[in-house]
């Protein structure tokens, strides 16, 4: 089976001025979602605590809030429901600092009398933790994205490091705006999923740029823009298929994985989707209009290794002269 | 034909991977286990802060109270004698005795003294303070893993965080009694009581009942390690816990270890009391209502500091001082997070992320079969060896799998086929210029090479970022993530590259391209 055959390289640079506009109006779009929805904290960096609780039958949410009414503690719970109708997770801004003081127990008393359930599960992070969590949250995106563009840099070029980190904040950038959108609960696993979404979104950009700089080394005669094209037209084949099969097994997550990973798994797949086409209509084109001069590069790699050949002659001489 | 080295150590690998991740798969009573998260078998995890101030003026109440007790024997009037949260003061009335009290208060270690004619204000100096508050930690620390041993819970895991916050780790938490059991287990002051053993009639201790004992104003304790093993002592104690400044592991003279301890100013004098009246006797320490040891008092024990010598070892003597000094938390310790998983709800995550595991494996083992034929199927032996060896080296080192974790493992089995698709794809096209089959596997590999270590070592960078940086949960899925990615280095490069090698006699008869690479016409 196939999907593509290179036959001749397919025109993606010529489609780039669109694909950047549609580019920074969703980024510009994710911004207005950030500032003005914002984050869905949830309490990894928000603090609060959170009690899912299941039933045997379907959660009855209103006799709950009535219940609930009669504890202090219980003043700002929200009660939603969690994946099936059985269960639900009472929310609370409020935490408590007695360590002796079981909430569970609290809930459990608080909910007698509202059927047969069971208390599944009690998250408390206090206010202090949460802020340290979103201080090292952001210290890690922060971490490695530097870590990646001294990478690359080091690697290829910093041309290169540049157009791969722009594209990583546009994937980041869009993949939040979805993420505040649809009202995810941000905690510690999105963020894994963000970080895991910055790896991921490199590896296809740098297969790009790997075929890339081998074009731009192999064909003296293409030009800088030919040579992208075909880079990717070279490329397509491997970038979609990595990408469904990730795709694939992200999504057997998300439909099965059950309903705490659901978070997770939205992030990812947005985030698969956006690192594709990212690598393809972002990166590229950044690359192609810093104005990657390959005609320097080709003199620069000649020198390169015409000093090299230099040593080698000279450590020939040393040697047979020594000899 | 030459050495297929490749192969070889790809044959090692999968060995290596299936043997031990079989402990793990199988849960086997021998070799190691990969452990799971709370998330995933259930339990309790809490987040515990220290009021470490409360450390510093309780020994500021001790200082106060050794100011009190050195003034009433040496018989020096002085007055409003009193202390804060961080210092004590006090007016020595006659100024002949300023210079006794200077002597006095240069003594006491970590000391800050500040004279104004005959008023004293002692504090701590910054460091002292600063030791005070780590004290208290460790010492919060001890105490709750203490009792958490006796609690009778497997493993359970109490460690510092960070500078001032402590991780408490139960798993297998069943019931709501049980976790009921811990909090308060964790929250109250333990006692530690040193109590004189009655020697008249603690021969005779297995025949009483605990009536017959409280007539002789006794009480019948259990030894702490041997519960059969029972002391009959009095049951008004000699000393309690608060009275004990610290304790520590020393060596006597004939190089065995031995405890010192320290007492405060009251427990001294009562201390040396006790011990000058009643050598030859033996005196029980005991904790919680379990006698820990009962030594016997060789000699007087004054200036409140002595020794209890036994038949210890190092270790033993250490955990008799950890005893003796997790008598009472020194700072009362505060809920600043806790994660608790029931048991139901942990098997539904490791039921459903197993689905999601299986589900996504199978998808991408029969699409790489579709796609590229023999090449896929190499692959997905590489993939599933990779999965062995992921296994085996959590397992190894004893990784804890959480949820995130899982996903990690998910994810891993999408990525790793990415090398393999990689490397397929250079061998098309290798194929479709023209090259022979044998020629196009070779070169396809060494085009590919550069791409996917870039690739991977960056993935690899978000990884131990996220290692550094996460917390609990998430470092186990930065961990599979990252020995997911190693992994698949060896299987899918190496591994892979190995086995058309040993095919590369068929391979090269063969022009049969849609057989080994799934290229069509």
């Amino acid at each position: 089976m196939e999907f593509f055959r290179y036959k001749s390289a397919i025109d993606f640079m010529g489609k780039s001025k669109k694909a950047i506009m549609l580019s920074i109006t969703l980024m510009l779009l994710s911004y207005a979602i950030l500032l003005t929805k914002g984050f869905n904290y949830g309490i990894d960096f928000a603090g609060g605590t959170i009690v899912q609780v299941k039933y045997d039958k379907a959660a009855p949410i209103k006799e709950m809030r009535e219940k609930l009414k009669s504890n202090k503690m219980f003043n700002d719970a929200s009660i939603t429901r969690f994946g099936s109708a059985d269960e639900v997770v009472i929310r609370m801004k409020s935490t408590s600092k007695n360590v002796a003081e079981g909430i569970g127990d609290i809930t459990r008393k608080a909910l007698q009398g509202t059927g047969n359930f069971k208390i599944r599960r009690v998250d408390i992070v206090g206010p202090t933790v949460g802020n340290e969590l979103r201080e090292k949250g952001l210290m890690s995106m922060f971490l490695a994205i530097a870590g990646i563009l001294i990478y690359v840099a080091f690697r290829f070029e910093w041309r290169f490091a540049v157009a791969s980190v722009v594209a990583l904040i546009h994937d980041v950038s869009i993949a939040s705006g979805l993420v505040a959108l649809f009202g995810i609960d941000v905690n510690l696993d999105v963020l894994a999923a963000l970080l895991t979404l910055l790896g991921y979104s490199l590896n296809d950009t740098i297969i790009v740029f790997d075929r890339i700089r081998e074009g731009i080394v192999e064909s003296k005669k293409m030009t800088l823009r030919e040579t992208i094209n075909d880079s990717i037209t070279r490329t397509l084949s491997r970038t979609t298929l990595t990408s469904l099969t990730t795709f694939f097994v992200i999504f057997t997550l998300f439909l099965f994985g059950g309903e705490i990973i659901h978070p997770f798994a939205f992030t990812m797949l947005v985030g698969i989707v956006v690192g594709t086409y990212s690598s393809i209509f972002v990166a590229s084109p950044i690359l192609l209009w810093f104005g990657f001069d390959v005609k320097k590069y080709h003199t620069k790699l000649a020198e390169k290794a015409k000093r090299e050949a230099e040593k080698n002659r000279m450590r020939e001489q040393f040697e047979s002269g020594v000899m | 034909m030459k050495f297929n080295y490749r192969i070889v150590i790809f044959a090692l690998a999968l060995v290596f991977g299936i043997a031990f991740s079989m402990p793990s798969l199988f849960q086997t009573k021998e070799g190691k286990k990969i452990t799971l998260g709370l998330d995933l078998q259930g339990g309790l995890h809490m987040l515990l802060g220290v009021k470490t101030d409360e450390a510093v003026k309780s020994r500021i109440k001790s200082i106060a109270a050794s100011v009190k007790h050195y003034a009433d024997r040496k018989e020096i009037l002085i007055d409003n004698l009193s202390f804060t949260a961080t210092s004590v003061s006090f007016e020595v009335l006659d100024s002949d005795d300023v210079a006794s009290f200077q002597s006095f208060l240069s003594k006491i270690e970590g000391a800050k003294v500040v004279q104004n004619g005959s008023t004293f204000v002692v504090s701590f100096t910054p460091k002292e303070i600063q030791k005070i508050k780590k004290m208290a930690i460790n010492q919060a620390i001890e105490t709750i893993r203490n009792r958490l041993d006796q609690f009778g819970l497997s493993e359970p895991h109490v460690a510092k965080q960070g500078k001032n916050q402590i991780v408490v780790e139960l798993a297998g938490i069943k019931t709501q009694q049980e976790e009921q059991r811990a909090r308060k287990l964790i929250s109250r002051a333990a006692k530690l009581e040193l109590m004189a053993v009655d020697e008249a009639r603690d021969a005779r201790v297995y025949n009483m009942s605990p009536a017959d004992a409280a007539e002789y104003g006794d009480v019948i304790l259990p030894d702490a390690k041997h519960p059969k093993v029972k002391y009959l002592v009095h049951e008004i104690p000699i000393l309690d816990g608060s009275m004990l400044t610290g304790a520590n592991v020393g060596f006597n003279k004939n190089n065995k270890p031995v405890i010192d301890f320290k007492l405060n100013a009251e427990g001294a004098d009562i201390f040396g009391d006790f011990t000058g009246k009643n050598v030859g006797k033996r005196l029980a320490i005991v904790l919680d209502g379990k006698v820990f040891s009962a030594p016997n008092i060789n000699e007087r024990i004054g200036g409140g500091s002595g020794q209890i010598s036994g038949n210890y070892t190092v270790l033993g003597a250490k955990d008799l001082a950890i005893a003796l000094r997790s008598g009472a938390l020194l700072a009362p310790v505060y809920m600043m997070g806790q994660r608790s998983v029931g048991p139901s709800l942990g098997a539904d995550s490791i039921r459903e992320s197993m689905i999601a595991l299986a589900g996504g494996f199978i998808l991408v083992i029969i699409f790489m079969l579709v796609y590229y034929r023999m090449a896929g199927l190499i692959a997905n032996i590489a993939l599933i060896a990779n999965l062995f060896l992921l296994l085996a080296i959590m397992s190894l080192f004893g990784a804890t799998l959480t949820l995130p974790g899982m996903a990690g493992i998910v994810l891993t089995v999408g990525m790793a086929v990415d090398s393999n698709v990689i490397i397929s794809e250079r061998i098309r096209e290798l194929i479709y210029e023209g090259k022979s089959m044998h020629k196009a596997i070779e070169d396809g590999y060494s085009n590919a090479m550069s791409a996917i270590l870039d690739a991977n070592i960056t993935t690899l960078i978000a990884a131990v970022v996220l290692y550094v940086y996460g917390t609990g949960a998430i470092k186990g899925f930065a961990i599979t993530m990252s020995i997911g990615i190693l992994a698949s280095m060896l299987t899918a490069i190496l591994g892979t590259h190995g086995i058309y090698d040993l095919l590369e006699k068929k391979i090269g008869k063969s022009k049969n391209y849609k057989f080994w690479f799934g290229i069509e016409g």
